[in-house]
């Protein structure tokens, strides 16, 4: 048992206890400072990861696991902790809600997704996949006198409930086939004993249960509604964090788990993928609501990001990871400039972003990067990672012909995905103002938008340390 | 295994589970509800105890038909307001979500039945509660202490949520 592995993830929970005493003591009008006592104690856990960096050493019967495929996520997931708890700050100073607790619910949040990361047992998964669920439902339903802000918790923990039933049937199904519960045993297992139909079942509801997780289609219908009731910070985090933490582990299950079994899940996936992206960027184009249409447009990527899994090779699993840190940081740029919008004008309909540019120039130049970014259009980060993406599984597409139609269709989904992006674009930068009132932003907003768009523009411009990283964590499941 | 008594009791106790199980879904009353999950609970127990696990089925006992079922009772006796009388709300998808229900059942009994499971060893008939607590402290150890930080979550979650202002 080597605890020194779980350094990050137990000084992310020490953080979080420490800001609940803290948060006893400091006087109602200082309470903002917790966000910033947060932010800096995230220095903690980034150091403990970066220290661990190139281990690959599994402890804990097995369970645990801290390779660079966990490094790579868990820095992911730092980074969008950072810049949530950033994003935070006036957001949650002007709601009526206790905000020690809110900062110590998202450093927790954190800790569950790291785990995630890490795990490599089917039993710790699920506690660690319920752990995180279980913080980010309360996450979602924080703000207690919004009726919308309860719904969108309570529609998260009933369909979080269902996914996290399906979850367990599909593993008691796999343990029941391979007698074993940690990934590699079970790989060897399938891999003696032959693939049978029960195993084939376990691992479609395994798949049915990280597929609520990262909002799948069919499994999608909670995210827009939870989406749009959650405070936005959290959407945010949902939206990328969340759905990166979920793929984390779908990777690791199905890429070493399910491995032997791989003729079965790779159709799987590629319809998976294909259904996704296409029915959230054509429903994204009828959305009036700002967070709804991002909620959609974060479907869409999902979709993206699964083609990678439907080809299965080094090359699309480095594809995805980049893929992941591109969306994460240019989804939270843009979230945090609608935060910037909306606790200034309190609103998130598209029409009244009409003409922000001549009231806002800055926050509506980063929205519109961050905008095109997911879109996919250079110099942007979104479209070296649509590029990197969409070649390897081109690639891929030598062996499996198939992928040549799912590549075509990711084209023309990203096609369609420019109309809904420039929609809000245009009316930011050409249609008329009703009023020509300029919005002011707050130092702590200016601080992340601007690090988020940095993030955008250096990825997109000098993408090789990312995406060597990303060969580095692919190797791991596919050497 | 293949004493009769003991297929015997198992046949009681599925069908009292399931049956319990089908009346928490169906019944309108919510009190009833309850009680039948407490019912169900119990024969999850008595399943424990037949495949010799009763340290598990004694937690069983404490924990669900005990903790859970009194906390669930003061729950629904807590909120319950004029009007609503304790009733299971209405649902107009019982069509829908029974085809459903019964196709998903068919699927899994066709290939359920037919395949071969790996199958350990007898369960041992002397006590096992060491031999359980042994595998919580050590082999189980990380998901043991995530759930720990999970209890935290949620009772941060629960002051949060339901304190009056």
């Amino acid at each position: 048992m080597n605890l020194y592995l779980l350094l990050p993830e137990i000084s992310l929970i020490v953080l979080a206890v420490v800001l609940i005493g803290v948060d006893l003591l400091l006087p109602r009008e200082h309470k903002p400072a917790l966000g910033y006592i947060a932010l800096i104690g995230l220095i903690f856990p980034a150091y403990f990861t970066m220290l661990l960096s190139g281990r690959n050493e599994v402890s804990f019967s097995g369970a645990l696991v801290v390779d660079q495929l966990a490094i790579f996520f868990k820095l992911l997931f730092l980074i969008a902790a950072a810049l949530v708890i950033l994003s935070s700050i006036e957001y949650v100073r002007r709601l009526p809600i206790p905000q020690g607790e809110y900062y110590a619910l998202v450093l927790l949040a954190t800790s569950g997704m790291m785990l995630m990361a890490s795990t490599r047992d089917l039993i710790s998964i699920y506690i660690s996949l319920e752990f995180t669920s279980i913080t980010l439902y309360i996450l979602a339903a924080f703000i207690r006198n919004d009726l919308k802000s309860s719904e969108a918790g309570l529609k998260y923990l009933l369909l979080g409930a269902l996914s996290s039933a399906a979850l367990l049937y599909g593993m008691a199904l796999t343990y029941g086939v391979t007698g074993s519960t940690v990934l590699n045993d079970i790989a060897s297992a399938l891999g003696e004993r032959g693939i049978n139909a029960a195993a084939v079942l376990g691992l479609v509801f395994i798949a049915v249960g990280f597929g609520f997780k990262i909002a799948t289609v069919p499994f999608h219908m909670w995210a827009p509604d939870v989406y749009e009731g959650a405070p936005t910070p959290i959407t945010a985090f949902l939206s990328v964090a969340s759905k990166a933490a979920g793929f984390a582990l779908v990777l690791r299950v199905f890429a070493t788990a399910f491995m032997p079994a791989e003729n079965t899940w790779l159709p799987m996936f590629f319809v998976l993928s294909a259904i996704t992206m296409t029915l959230g960027n054509v429903v994204a184009i009828r959305q009036e609501n700002i967070k709804r249409l991002l909620a959609y447009s974060s479907i869409a990527h999902a979709g993206y990001v699964l083609m990678g899994l439907a080809a299965a090779t080094a090359g699309a699993t480095s594809g995805m990871l980049v893929y992941l840190l591109a969306y994460t940081l240019t989804n939270l740029g843009a979230f945090i400039a609608i935060i910037g919008f909306s606790t200034r004008v309190g609103s998130d309909n598209i029409d009244d972003y009409n003409g922000l540019s001549r009231r806002a120039p800055m926050l509506s130049l980063a929205l519109a990067i961050c905008l095109l970014s997911l879109a996919g259009i250079p110099p942007m980060a979104g479209f070296i990672a649509k590029i990197y993406l969409f070649a390897a599984v081109f690639d891929a597409a030598a062996t499996n012909p198939a992928l040549y139609y799912l590549v075509i269709i990711a084209l023309l989904n990203s096609a369609i995905s420019v109309y809904y992006y420039v929609r809000v674009v245009k009316a930011m930068y050409f249609a008329p103002a009703e009023t020509e009132e300029s919005l002011g932003m707050t130092f702590g907003l200016r601080v992340a938008l601007s690090a988020a768009v940095a993030g955008v523009l250096v990825v997109g411009i000098y993408p090789t340390p990312v995406m060597q990283a990303a060969q580095v964590a692919a190797q791991v499941l596919f050497p | 295994m293949n004493d009769p008594v003991v297929i015997l009791a198992f046949a009681v106790l599925a069908i009292v589970m399931l049956v319990s199980a089908a009346a928490v879904v169906l019944l309108r009353n919510i009190v009833h509800c309850a009680l039948f999950l407490a019912l169900s609970f119990l024969s999850v127990a008595g399943i424990y105890i037949l495949l010799n696990a009763e340290f598990l089925a004694a937690v069983q006992i404490l924990i669900y038909a005990g903790a859970v079922m009194i906390l669930l009772l003061f729950a629904i006796m807590l909120t319950q307001r004029a009007g609503a009388i304790a009733e299971n709300p209405p649902n107009n998808q019982v069509g829908m979500a029974a085809v459903v229900a019964v196709a998903l059942f068919g699927l899994l009994a066709l290939v359920l039945s037919g395949t071969s499971w790996l199958t350990g060893a007898p369960a041992a008939t002397q006590p096992n509660t060491e031999a359980l607590g042994r595998a919580l402290f050590e082999y189980y150890v990380l998901p043991f202490e995530i759930a720990s930080v999970l209890l935290l979550v949620a009772m941060i979650g629960a002051i949060v949520i339901a304190r009056e202002d």
